[in-house]
């Protein structure tokens, strides 16, 4: 049964394909599922980043802003004539600032991760409004035609895709970080009494968040053309359910990106493209995005409590294992 | 010069004192450990016991005195400081990450790592071939390194906490309360593994309420009370009752009370008919008649507790009928058994049966809050708060348990479960919960008392059930001796 919520979110993904593929044709052709990829990989990448703070028992409710944040920075400076790789690496610097600032405040000022990044979600989208001045900014063809072009064939975004999520689950499940990752999330005192760094830690996921939702954000940028006031409004949340839709835990210490994460953000992204092809009312979209996380949040549930079902002993089945010692 | 046989202490505690806001909870303990020896440590609940183990731990500072490890000043700061030095502290509550796998938890401080390219990548298969002798060590054959401690039983937990030890190349072991969460094969098992460490040269500080483990593993004893130490010595000059009156202080004649006479005309206050839940409990049927105390006896993992959660209405049964003075409770929900008369005390105070952070007048409140004066409870239980607005997480052991008690008490029940009623509680709190039992049978209530404590059932019970693979086994009279009881519960 654990299994069986384990690939959860792989089955949600085939059934959701499978109803659109019936509801519209067209839905299964190569070029609409490489498009839904294309789509998904802003969010993927932003939802990877908060992967980590959610890993770590924090949450990261300013990712959305930080993308709009750092998106208007990144256009600010590219009207402003500097070179390409100059504004990419000025958006990357600026997503980690804002983590940092984040991940300064839990680890070091030891405020509720919820609170902190609460503030962020206000006070990233006020000063990014204030540098756009509430008007939306068109981005130079320079930029634009970067992240939509191709390497081999392969999007751009999703180069990026590929590349974060080596890097995210590598980091998770194959270094001693990792490791340490997972303790301080299922219990931080404990993890400090066996010397582990619980604050770097702490400081680190949120800077990982924050890089993130500043790539995710460009990534987003490029593809709409411009950066609009509303960008990336309540897009962290859609970041928070990809992630729990892939099986990280909301209580910490359990997730992984791969599968996990990227397939959360695909079923996500399908269903909003599928709702789009159908022609639905855009009035529905929020519900249904409701009923995903909804759906998500329970599956986590039961996963819990059949985790820990499993942590107790049958005693009939022990005691027929004794009659045969 | 004298030669002598004795070798050096491996830790010297020279006139250790602790104080707490201003509340000296340690008064000039001094302790000497051999190398190779178990030294048992006994006291009272809040005779300093943990105090100590966690200033030798590095949990706690000192504020004044000395100690020594091997030769060398200790004054550890952290629990790393004490790790490192050579100390590994195997708590009561294990300090284990359930997510990670054994080999992960063993590692997760230092885990080695192979670098590529500069980037330190944790290198498992080292991990697991280290875990895998140390798991040898400590008698953990069966566990593969990368099973995930959260599908391991507690006994092999703590046989996983002590390779975590052995890892740190400990030479002094600290065990507190070891035993509580064991069952009776896994104690033997983690008796054989002490003896192993102790001839590898590993000393022991074994901490345990339970006197008769103490007695049989340790070298020397040292008892506390009030924070200070009143004997210490080799084992042979201790017995339980000499070690018991060393903790109190005084002769504890009575610790049970005389049980309630037979009831006259025996009326059917619970009657529990083919009760059973696949793969929990079996078959189960008994009556309890008013006035009764029937204990339940049994293993960890018989299936007592199992019985009463779901007598209570907090698991489901599968068949079977149970019924109170009559009426059927079979589907009820808890809230609706309680208010026709069923009450339970849970195994665990901290878990199911308090709010630690509440006061002790709102935990009171919390089943009847209706009921009027409910501080009335405090006086009767003799409840020692500083106040009633006191959070009961403060409180000792046994004052929590009289709290669990008052809280149900407000509104007497016609059945009272009490699943381990003084687990964690020292002997003088004993006494005085073991006269409120059997004032409450004398006075008509009937009580089903479950407990790992053969002895406790004895003096107690007028009557006792022994359960053993989530069956009843056998019932025994008043009277029966430990050998019987023990004998059907295996």
């Amino acid at each position: 049964m654990i299994r069986v919520l384990q690939l959860a979110p792989v089955i949600l993904l085939t059934a959701v394909i499978l109803a659109f593929a019936l509801l519209t044709p067209g839905f299964l052709a190569p070029r609409n599922l490489s498009n839904i990829l294309v789509q998904t990989s802003s969010l993927a990448v932003i939802a990877t980043g908060l992967t980590f703070v959610l890993i770590a028992g924090g949450i990261d409710l300013s990712a959305g802003s930080v993308m709009f944040l750092s998106a208007a920075i990144a256009g600010k400076l590219a009207l402003s004539g500097q070179p390409l790789p100059a504004t990419i690496a000025a958006v990357l610097a600026v997503g980690a600032a804002c983590g940092a600032v984040n991940g300064l405040m839990v680890a070091k000022l030891r405020l509720p991760g919820f609170i902190a990044t609460l503030g962020f979600l206000y006070a990233g989208r006020g000063v990014a409004l204030y540098i756009t001045e509430t008007r939306a900014m068109n981005l130079p063809d320079e930029l634009l035609r970067l992240f939509t072009s191709s390497v081999a064939g392969i999007p751009i975004p999703v180069c990026i895709l590929i590349v974060t999520t080596v890097l995210a689950e590598t980091a998770l499940s194959r270094t001693a970080w990792g490791l340490q990752l997972y303790a301080a999330g299922h219990n931080s005192r404990q993890a400090l009494l066996a010397g582990i760094r619980v604050d770097r830690i702490t400081l680190a996921v949120y800077v990982i968040s924050g890089v993130a939702a500043g790539l995710g954000g460009l990534i987003a940028v490029a593809q709409l053309g411009a950066v609009s006031p509303t960008f990336g409004y309540q897009r962290e949340l859609s970041a928070i359910a990809a992630a729990v839709l892939g099986g990280t835990s909301l209580f910490g210490g359990r997730g992984h990106v791969f599968p996990g994460t990227i397939f959360g953000a695909f079923l996500i992204q399908t269903v909003e493209t599928g709702l789009v092809m159908l022609n639905a009312d855009p009035y529905l979209y929020p519900m249904v995005m409701a009923g995903i996380i909804l759906l998500a949040v329970l599956l986590d549930a039961i996963r819990t409590r059949l985790v820990d079902s499993l942590g107790r002993r049958s005693i009939r089945a022990n005691r027929a294992l004794q009659g045969k010692v | 010069m004298q030669l002598t046989n004795t070798p050096p202490p491996l830790l010297r505690c020279d006139r250790l004192d602790k104080a707490f806001a201003g509340v000296r909870v340690l008064r000039g303990v001094s302790l000497e450990v051999l190398p190779g020896e178990l030294h048992g440590i006994v006291g009272e609940n809040g005779a300093g016991k943990s105090t100590l183990m966690n200033l030798i731990g590095g949990v706690h500072q000192l504020s004044a005195g000395w100690m020594e490890f091997g030769g060398a000043p200790y004054t550890p700061a952290t629990p790393l400081d004490a790790a490192h030095t050579g100390i590994a502290f195997v708590h009561q509550e294990l300090n284990l990450f359930p997510n990670l796998s054994i080999a992960e938890n063993i590692f997760v401080g230092q885990h080695p790592v192979r670098r590529i390219a500069g980037v330190p990548f944790a290198d498992r298969a080292a991990a697991a071939t280290r875990t895998r002798a140390l798991l040898d060590e400590v008698g953990l054959t069966t566990a593969a390194p990368d099973t995930l401690v959260e599908r391991l039983p507690q006994g092999d937990r703590q046989l996983v906490e002590i390779a975590k030890g052995l890892n740190q190349d400990a030479r002094l072991i600290i065990f507190d309360e070891p035993t509580t969460s064991l069952t009776n094969r896994e104690v033997e098992r983690l008796f054989t593994i002490v003896r192993r460490l102790q001839q590898r040269g590993i000393a022991i500080l074994y901490i345990s309420h339970a006197l008769e483990h103490v007695l049989t593993l340790a070298g020397r004893i040292t008892v506390l009370r009030d924070g200070a130490v009143v004997e210490t010595g080799p084992r042979t000059g201790f017995d339980t009752e000499s070690l018991i009156r060393a903790m109190v202080g005084r002769d504890i004649e009575h610790l049970y009370p005389p049980l309630p006479s037979p009831p006259s005309s025996p009326a059917k206050v619970l009657e529990v008919r083919n009760l059973s839940q696949p793969g929990v409990i079996e078959n189960i049927t008994f009556d309890l008649h008013k006035g009764e105390i029937v204990g339940i006896a049994g293993l960890m993992g018989s299936g007592r507790s199992e019985l009463a959660r779901i007598l209570f209405g907090l698991d489901p049964a599968g068949k079977g009928s149970v019924r109170l003075n009559g009426a059927p409770l079979d589907g009820l929900p808890p809230r609706a058994r309680i208010a026709r008369g069923l009450a339970f005390v849970t195994e665990s105070r901290r878990d199911d049966g308090l709010f630690p952070d509440a006061s002790v007048a709102e935990n009171l409140r919390i089943v009847h809050p209706a009921s009027p004066d409910p501080l009335r409870m405090l006086k009767e239980l003799h409840v020692a708060a500083a106040s009633s607005e006191q959070a009961v997480g403060e409180l000792s052991g046994g004052n929590q348990q009289k709290v669990v008690l008052g809280k149900w008490l407000l509104n007497p029940p016609a059945v009272l479960i009490l699943d381990e009623p003084t687990r964690g509680i020292d002997v003088g709190a004993r006494q005085e919960i073991y006269s409120v039992i059997a004032s409450l049978a004398e006075r008509g209530m009937s009580l089903l008392v479950i407990s790992s404590e053969i002895e406790e059932l004895i003096g107690l019970c007028t009557r006792i059930m022994v359960m053993a693979g989530g069956e009843l086994r056998a019932e025994f009279p008043a009277g029966t001796s430990r050998e019987d009881i023990l004998r059907a519960a295996v």
